[in-house]
Formats: structure tokens, sequence, C-alpha cells
């Protein structure tokens, strides 16, 4: 995983609290052995109707929202099912990090296991970010710090250990087997 | 943990003194480390269980393909086919082509990958094949004061038991399957004690819906829920079971409940429950389990079993819930409050009772057990699906539809005009084609109505099997208390 230091960009804005996993990638297109090229239908029924017409009004079929890197989205954003595939398709789409008030467990871990950053802030920041759609904002993963346009700065909570492979690209499988032998002492002396 | 040598943290070894002060969560946690967590690190903790599927499996197995690993112990992971996999018996067992072509590569993979790294799969022609949280317990592989994990946000099923078992992504399948181990932040515990007694007509399905309403689908999040109280120890284990199968759905990833007679009976006669001096062994390991009686929870509410309603859901989460007897709040302005009726097409302060639904859905890991069949059968008995519903029952497991079959269950659902399945998840996700036509009502016994969750534009009404099956013959939302009382 390449690491992650620095992320600035405009926002794009979801208005809505409790944006389940069902609506970042529908089940559907879990049927499906690689990771590859989910971003395609990523908020798939959001963005297009039955007929496969772009839906105009949807926040990400605005020219202003291309190439943003960061999402914005109301509370207890990525509820629902454990499907790794919603940061998979967030990440394919170009998204790099998602800002709400509140994030959902399992979400959450998914993201940050893929460089998929998981911001959480308190009620003002998440308000004025939901009501400033294409702010220009900075993140920096070393000093946990959101940086807004308007000069405030915030810092926002993020697993040590997690944030330390993010910086420097490791990933946790390589820690896990680096446990082989305490592992080992483990699975003899306990219960079958 | 300053002065704490590690091996004083292992299993059975008491921890900084503090006699009867544990929940079950943290003697199950501790009894679990492998490494201790600290401020740098999350734990390294043991899984007893692994149980995977075809749909999020398959790119785990591709990592250890890439980096060259084997697992560590296939013998503690059981492969099932239930996501994507037909319900139609031609599909399976009649020569007919899986008609969506995805579905059968998903499924082609995932028998290509269990043969190659040794793990046991039940495959689609197996009688004990079913939906993973039916089987684990069916099967007694899942047990009191296990870790068990599944790349399946409804692992939480599996707490009925008091194990620990929570839902992971793939990455994470992938560490279990390379490790036998996952890295976890110890969450911190939340008890939801239910007084009381349940009311005839209010089941198990009712409770759960009432507490997420309670909570709120945010309510959870960070905790591990631990279910108490009188009403918890009067349910079976099936009724435990879809209780704990929805904690997600208050965002809780685990829900655990104390093992009692209730849990030790269940699994005396399962095939993979312990034997002869090994059952006595685990039972007196079991028995200890259960949270002390001074154990302090960073969360507690409490509820009356005895006012709780036969419920069911109005909008697109599933803490938007009314009693079937009362109606849809109004909360018109809040803009997530407008875009749930919206989609649902339902109007603020409306009565619930009495809208037509076109699908009745029996059957998930929420609901597809030979009580909830039984049931809803009951209910259906001498009775007409209502004209232009379409009802389809899909038993959870082959062993649930053989026994369902052996009590003649199938006949009444069949006779009543009702569609009797082979065993998988469904229409509770739409991902093998079972699905419900956009804009069309479904009452479904299963655990989410998100927007889509059954087909793009279907309108999902969660609601017991009783509930579901009152409004099938009705063709409407119908308290199935009406049907109890003569």
């Amino acid at each position: 995983m390449e690491p992650i230091r620095q992320i600035r960009s405009r926002t794009a804005v979801l208005p809505y609290t409790n944006i389940d996993t069902d609506q970042i990638i529908p089940a559907r297109f879990l049927r499906t052995t690689t990771r590859a090229g989910l971003g395609q239908q990523l908020f798939a029924d959001w963005r297009y109707s039955a007929d496969g017409a772009i839906k105009p009004e949807f926040a990400l079929n605005r020219p202003e929202t291309v190439g943003c890197a960061v999402l914005v989205a109301g509370r207890n954003f990525g509820c629902g099912s454990s499907r790794e595939h919603a940061p998979w398709a967030l990440l394919d789409y170009g998204f790099r990090a998602v800002i709400s008030t509140e994030i959902a467990d399992i979400f959450r871990s998914n993201s940050l296991k893929n460089g998929l950053l998981p911001i959480e802030v308190d009620e003002l920041t998440g308000q004025w970010l939901l009501e400033h759609p294409g702010a220009e904002v900075a993140i920096d993963l070393d000093s946990t710090t959101l940086r807004l346009p308007n000069g405030n700065a915030v810092e926002f909570p993020i697993e040590g250990f997690a944030r330390y492979c993010l910086l420097n690209g490791v990933d946790e499988l390589g820690f896990l087997i680096s446990r082989q032998r305490e592992i080992s002492a483990y699975e003899q002396g306990t219960r079958p | 943990m300053n002065g704490c040598r590690v091996d004083e943290l292992r299993p059975g070894a008491a921890t900084h003194g503090i006699a009867n002060m544990k929940t079950m969560f943290q003697k199950v946690w501790e009894q679990h480390e492998v490494v201790p967590e600290t401020a740098d690190t999350p734990a390294v903790l043991y899984i007893d269980r692994h149980l995977i599927h075809e749909v999020t499996s398959p790119q785990a197995f591709t990592v250890l393909r890439e980096r060259g690993l084997t697992m560590r112990r296939p013998d503690r992971t059981l492969a099932t086919i239930d996501h994507s996999s037909p319900t139609r018996t031609d599909q399976i067992f009649g020569g007919v082509p899986i008609a969506i072509e995805s579905a059968a590569e998903q499924i082609a993979q995932l028998r290509k990958n269990c043969a190659e790294f040794g793990v046991e799969l039940f495959d689609l022609k197996s009688d004990q094949r079913g939906i993973v949280h039916i089987i684990g317990p069916e099967l007694g592989f899942t047990q009191p004061g296990q870790t068990i994990v599944c790349g399946d946000s409804h692992t939480s099923t599996h707490g009925a038991f008091g194990a620990l078992a929570f839902g992971i992504g793939t990455t994470e399948v992938g560490h279990v399957l390379a490790t036998q181990c996952l890295l976890q932040r110890r969450p911190r515990t939340f008890a939801i004690t239910v007084h009381g007694a349940l009311s005839p007509g209010v089941t198990a399905k009712d409770l759960i819906l009432s507490i997420i309403g309670e909570i709120g689908i945010g309510g959870g999040t960070g905790y591990v829920l631990e279910y108490r109280g009188a009403v918890m120890r009067s349910l079976s284990m099936e009724e435990r079971m879809t209780v704990c199968n929805m904690s997600i759905e208050g965002g809780a990833r685990a829900g655990m409940i104390a093992p009692d007679e209730t849990t030790y009976s269940y699994l005396k006669t399962r095939p993979r429950a312990p034997q002869r001096a090994a059952w006595e062994r685990a039972l007196a390991h079991w028995r200890t389990l259960a949270s002390d009686a001074d154990a302090k929870f960073d969360r507690e509410i409490t509820l009356d079993g005895s006012k709780l309603e036969p419920m069911i859901t109005y909008g697109t989460n599933p803490g938007m819930v009314v009693a079937v007897s009362g109606s849809i709040p109004d909360k018109r302005n809040d803009p997530v409050f407008d875009k749930a009726l919206a989609y649902m097409g339902l109007h603020a302060g409306a009565r619930i009772g009495g809208q037509p639904v076109n699908v009745v859905f029996i059957g998930s890991c929420t609901n597809g057990r030979l009580s909830d069949l039984r049931s809803a059968a009951q209910l259906l008995r001498g009775h007409r699906i209502a004209r232009g519903v379409r009802a389809l029952v899909v038993p959870g497991s082959q062993q649930v539809k053989k026994a369902a079959e052996a009590e003649g269950l199938d006949r009444i659902f069949i006779d009543a005009g009702a569609e009797w399945r082979e065993s998988g998840c469904s229409m509770c996700i739409g991902m093998n084609g079972d699905t419900v036509g956009s804009g069309d009502y479904s009452i479904s016994t299963s655990n989410r109505n998100f927007e889509g969750r059954q087909g793009p534009g279907a309108r999902t009404l969660l609601a017991s099997p009783l509930t579901a099956a009152a409004s099938a013959v009705r063709g409407r939302v119908t308290d199935p208390r009406d049907f109890l009382s003569g």
C-alpha cells in the first residue's frame, strides 16, 4: 500500500445520515471475485435510473464534484453490511477520505485497511462541511488535523496503529505474521 | 497494565486480582488475547471459528496466493454457499445451469479455493448447506465462550450462545486465513436488560425491532451488546439468535446472551458439539462465562418486555419502526425522514395497518429457522394467501428444510399458495435473482429495509414471521393478534 500523509481536495457532499453500504454499492454488484473496477457501481442506484441514464441532480453527477477526493456525509456513514466492496468502490472512484460525525465500525475498519481515511469530526465541523460543498480541505495524517478554508483546524481521532500503517505503507497482515511465535504458544497452551 | 507480565494475562489466569467484576464479553476477550493491546498496538485476538462464503472470501484467497501463504488452521474454518446461490430446486439438484453466470463463477471460485487450501465446504448439493449463521449453530460448530468471525455483518447471530461473534471485511478474512488472528481494539460494553414477559403474538423479532427503535441504528456503534433480563432467559435458542442477529442493525458489531440450560440442551445433541468427557469439561467452562453480579457496563438501558407489541418498519432503515397497530410518525421537514417516506411511498401520520403488500418473504438468517417456519405455518394453516400477493418461503438451511418437510410445513405453505424453495439468503439480499420489483411493497422477515436491499426500487417492511403470515393472508399489513384471538 502507498504511504498516505496529506490529502488536499475539494469536498463532495451527500447530506444524508445513515448512508448504508447497500447504497454505497448495491448487493447485485458483489458477484465478483476481484476488487477491481467497482467505482463504476458506486452509489449506482442514486447515480443512475433503472434504464441506466445518469441522474443529473445527484451530487456525484454534477460537474463541480469531478475530481473531488474527499466525501462528506451525514452521521453514521457506512452502516449495514461488512462488504469491503464499499471502500473498494469509493477508492476506485477516486475518493481518498470520508468525513462524517460518525462512521460505522466495520466500514471504518475496512477503510483503514485499504487506505481510505475515515475521519470523524464534531457536530459543528460536520455541519459546516455539509453546508459548504466544494470546500477546499487539507487532511494531514501525521498531525491528525483537518484544515478548513475558513481557517479552522480540527484534530480527528484515528487508531494509532492503523495511522502508523497508513503513514508508512505497512500492512497489518505482515505484523500479524510477525507474531507467529506468540500465536503458536497460545495454541499450545489453551483449550482446543 | 503496568507491571503485568504477559503470561499473567493468559487464559485462566486472574487479571488485576479483581474477582467477580467481569462482564461476559471481558472474560471471552481476555481468554483470546494472544497479545494484549497497548497504547501503540491493538490486541492480537485468537479466532476459534471462522465461517466463509462465496461473496466475501475470493479476494482474501487471492491475497494468500499472491503472498505465497498457506492457511494456518483450515480445521477451524467452514465454508458454505448461501448469498448468491439459487433457491430453485432444478438449479441445485436438476442439472439446470445456475441462471446468473457471475454467481456460478463465484461459487466455482469458492470450490476451487476450498479444495486448494483444504477447507471443508458444504457444496450446493450438501444436505448440511445453508445460510452461514444458521448452519454454525445447527452443527454445534458454534459454542459458548468462543470467538467467531465471518465476512458477514450478521455474524452477531452466534452471540446467542455467549460467543464473541462479529462480522469482518475481506482483508480481515485473509488475516484469519493466514494467522487465525485479528488485530482488534477492545470495544465498550452495553447492557440491554428486558424485564417482564412478552405478550402473545409478540416475538423475538418484535423485541429486537423495539430495541433498535429505542437505541437507534447507530446507538450501538463501538459497543458489544449484552442482552439480559427475564425476557432473554425465557427465549429459546432460535429466538435468542433472532435477537443477536440484528445487533448490527443497532450499530453494534456483536451482541451476546449468557449461556444457560437452554443453551446446553440445544447443543448437547449437535454433531460437532464436544462429546462425553470433553462435553463435561466444556460445560464446566461455559458455566463460568456469564457476567459477574457486580460487573460494570459502559452503558445500560432497561425495557419492559410486557409493554412490547408486534412491530414493523415503515422507512429505509431498521430504526424507523412502529407498532403494527400504530401510525407512521410525523417528522416532516427532517430531510432523511422525507427522503425515506418518498422512497417508501408512505405518508407521515398514516396508519401502517392496512397498507397493501405485493410480496411476502419468510426466511433469512434472522427468521429462517424451524421455529420461524412453524409460527408462520401455524397462522397460515387453513388460509389462502391473498390474490395477487407473491409469497416466498425459504428455509435457512437444508436441515431446516428437511425438518420442516417432515412436519408437513411445506404442504401448509404450498397449499396456502406460497413458493417453497431450497435454502439460502435469497430475497433478503436479492443477489441470486430472488428480488422484489421496483415500487412493490414487501413484508419481509429479514433484517434490512435499506433502499434497494431486495432489488432496485423495492420497498421493504421488516416484521416477524407471524406478522408476515397474517399480512400474506389479508394482502395488507395485519396485526397477527387478529388471528390469534380467533
